[in-house]
């Protein structure tokens, strides 16, 4: 019975081993393939971006970006970016409280709404809003009318890129705020503070790394967005023209390295994009672990069992036993 | 007349967590809300607080009816059971929190913050953030938070409810000191009766959100109103039979019940201690087997097999084990001195019956 038992395990054992050598490979073919994967799809054709930039060398680098037409589209994707991301902050902020927060009817309605821009092709939102705005458009008369222009303008594009980069902020404040939970403030409101002091001193400290993480992500799509705002635009240059539509018709000019030259500096933003959030995370984590650590080590390190500090001040006078 | 509650009832949607509650806790009185989870204590809790609104009822706080009185009004302090320090900002800033929204004094708000972290044991603790504190020194900077802009009434949610069994006992009697310091009207919720029973002036005793007593921990344990009071507090049996001739039997049990019809279902309860034992088997009236003893420190609690196979649990010291010279699977006889008869769990309970003196039978007369 006894070494039926054991040639049982044995046998196990050298089954699950045989499994764990099948499975390595699996893993390196999975690790080799998903690395292939990047080197050619990504890392490749963004280096090819900085190769082609500066393949007439930096003096027409140089001219392509100094060219005032590029600059007017760089000045241009910094104000949209500008205007946009506060307003999608202030959004998010609302709708993440909103949900975190409170009961109420409609609201998995809502969460679904706040997704819906990324559901939505965004030339798809840019001919919504040629509809709403545009001159055939419902609202297109009564804005002649008053001498406003949506379509074809910067408000157009504004309004188009709010759309297309709304639910960022929202998405990463959600899950921070509702961790977070609501004692921290109800504990705010009983010590007497006003429902703006709560807000700014606990809901908000206390969501800080995904508020940015969510503005991090909102910005570089803001200023990267080409669909949506190149429907909404006209793409004028130096008037109604971004660093996307820049680049695009830089290219459809023949223009390849001044294409690139713009491109380069589209993706510089990413790669700084990418450089910051992974900062963010690292520090987060970090704040995480230590936070383990030190709530871990502490009875051990801080306050032995002996010490005054593991026991309540004011019995001091009245019990002498530890 | 600290706090009053005059018909409270508490819906959520179509649960009823709090039911026509009605109690009044006299200033400077420590009380302890007690019950099993779910009960509502803690619904009552935060409804003082005004963290819920009442759906009926009035509070009064301080004579002042404060059922349109927003929390940040209201001067209370409130514990709550996780502690919700604010984890962006350490210790001072935690405990200085409720002084910088009132707008006192940069210099009041710093003398005050270091009276409580020398009142709390805190010194040296002020930079510190909660996640660098341990759970005692976490909840006593969650005290000294709401105790900081002097606060009428202190209000805590399963204080002990975090911390481990050794600082619990501490903490407890700490409670205590600090609230005679103090002076403070106090309510604490607990799920835990020897909790209550220790620190509390008067406990109001909750079961699916109706208040079943409020007294005395002495009172209630001595004079519970129902059975549901009865072995919440303490241990009781209560065995269930029904009337045949004014007396209700349960296997060899016999128990007078005056005034109950025949054929009457009743619950016959009695305390631990009620139950007298011997090791003469001809002294008492029932036989039985000793098969365990329970060590409780200094109490030990048996577990007695009648010759019908009902098990009853008794309660003795440990000087009267060794004089009755007990020891497990060893043959006794028994007599259970006094009990009360109970209709339900939750009706009134009637006045204890003392046994009636019985002859020592003989062998047998009981099987």
């Amino acid at each position: 019975m006894a070494g039926i038992v054991k040639r049982q395990r044995i046998a196990g054992c050298v089954k699950s081993q045989r499994g764990a050598e099948e499975s390595a490979v699996a893993k390196w073919l999975l690790i080799g393939g998903a690395i292939a994967f990047c080197l050619v799809f990504l890392l490749l054709p963004l280096a090819n971006v900085f190769v082609q930039a500066g393949a007439k060398g930096s003096a027409g680098y140089w001219r392509a970006i100094s060219h005032p037409d590029a600059w007017a589209a760089m000045k241009l994707t910094l104000w949209i970016a500008a205007i946009s991301v506060p307003l999608n902050l202030l959004f998010g902020l609302a709708a993440a409280w909103a949900i975190a927060k409170f009961e109420f009817r409609g609201k998995a309605l809502l969460i679904t709404l706040i997704d819906l821009p990324f559901s939505v092709s965004p030339v798809v939102a840019g001919l919504m809003f040629v509809v709403l705005f545009g001159l055939q458009g419902y609202f297109g008369a009564w804005l002649r009318d008053h001498g406003l222009q949506v379509i074809f303008a910067v408000p157009g594009m504004v309004l188009a890129t709010v759309f297309v980069t709304f639910p960022f902020v929202a998405r990463e404040l959600i899950p921070a705020m509702q961790a977070t939970g609501s004692d921290q403030e109800h504990a705010a409101l009983a010590l007497g503070a006003s429902g703006w002091q709560t807000f700014w001193h606990v809901t908000l400290p206390s969501a800080r790394w995904g508020l940015l993480y969510g503005v991090i992500l909102c910005n570089a799509r803001a200023m990267g967005e080409f669909g949506a705002v190149r429907v909404v635009s006209g793409n004028i240059a130096g008037k109604t023209q971004t660093m996307p539509l820049r680049v695009e018709s830089l290219n459809e000019e023949f223009h390849g390295q001044a294409a690139f030259a713009v491109a380069s500096l589209l993706a510089l933003l990413a790669l700084v994009t990418l450089a910051f959030k992974t900062f963010l995370e690292w520090r987060q984590r970090r704040e995480f672990v230590l936070a383990q650590q030190a709530a871990a080590g502490e009875l051990s390190v801080v306050s032995p069992p002996s010490s005054a500090g593991g026991r309540p001040a004011a019995t001091k006078g009245t019990r002498k036993h530890a | 007349m600290s706090i009053e509650l005059k018909q409270i009832t508490k819906k959520f949607g179509e649960v009823t967590a709090v039911a026509n509650v009605n109690f009044t806790v006299n200033e400077g009185e420590l009380v302890g809300l007690l019950g099993p989870s779910g009960g509502g204590k803690t619904t009552v809790l935060r409804m003082i607080a005004g963290l819920e609104e009442p759906t009926t009822g009035d509070i009064f706080i301080r004579g002042q009816r404060v059922n349109d009185v927003s929390v940040r009004q209201r001067n209370i302090g409130f514990v709550f059971q996780n502690y919700a320090l604010f984890r962006n900002m350490n210790v001072f800033k935690n405990i200085a929190f409720g002084l910088k929204v009132k707008k006192w004094k940069r210099g009041d708000i710093a003398a005050r913050v270091a009276e409580l972290l020398e009142q709390f044991d805190l010194q040296g603790l002020d930079r510190r953030y909660p996640h660098q504190l341990s759970g005692g020194q976490r909840q006593r900077v969650a005290i000294a938070r709401a105790l900081a802009p002097r606060p009428g009434v202190l209000l805590l949610d399963e204080p002990f409810g975090a911390v481990d069994a050794k600082i619990r006992q501490e903490l407890r009697e700490w409670l205590v000191t600090l609230h005679h310091d103090l002076n403070v009207t106090t309510i604490f919720v607990t799920h835990d009766q020897e909790e209550a029973m220790e620190v509390s002036n008067r406990i109001v005793i909750f079961s699916k959100g109706r208040l079943e007593q409020m007294g005395a921990p002495r009172e209630v344990y001595e004079q519970p109103v129902n059975e549901f009071v009865a072995r919440f507090v303490g241990v009781m049996n209560v065995l269930e039979t029904e009337v045949l001739a004014g007396v209700a039997r349960i296997n060899e049990l016999q128990f007078v019940a005056p005034g109950y019809a025949d054929g009457a279902r009743l619950r016959i309860g009695f305390r631990p201690y009620a139950v007298q034992v011997s090791t003469n088997l001809n002294l008492l009236p029932y036989r039985a087997v000793l098969r365990r003893t329970y060590f409780l420190g200094i109490m030990l609690r048996l577990e007695l097999e009648l010759a019908s196979g009902l098990t009853l649990r008794s309660r003795m010291t440990k000087e009267e084990y060794s004089q009755l010279g007990l020891y497990d699977g060893v043959e006794v006889s028994l007599r259970i001195k006094n009990y009360r008869v109970l209709a339900t769990e939750h009706s009134r309970l009637a006045p204890e019956l003392e046994s009636e003196y019985q002859p020592p039978p003989t062998f047998g007369e009981n099987i």
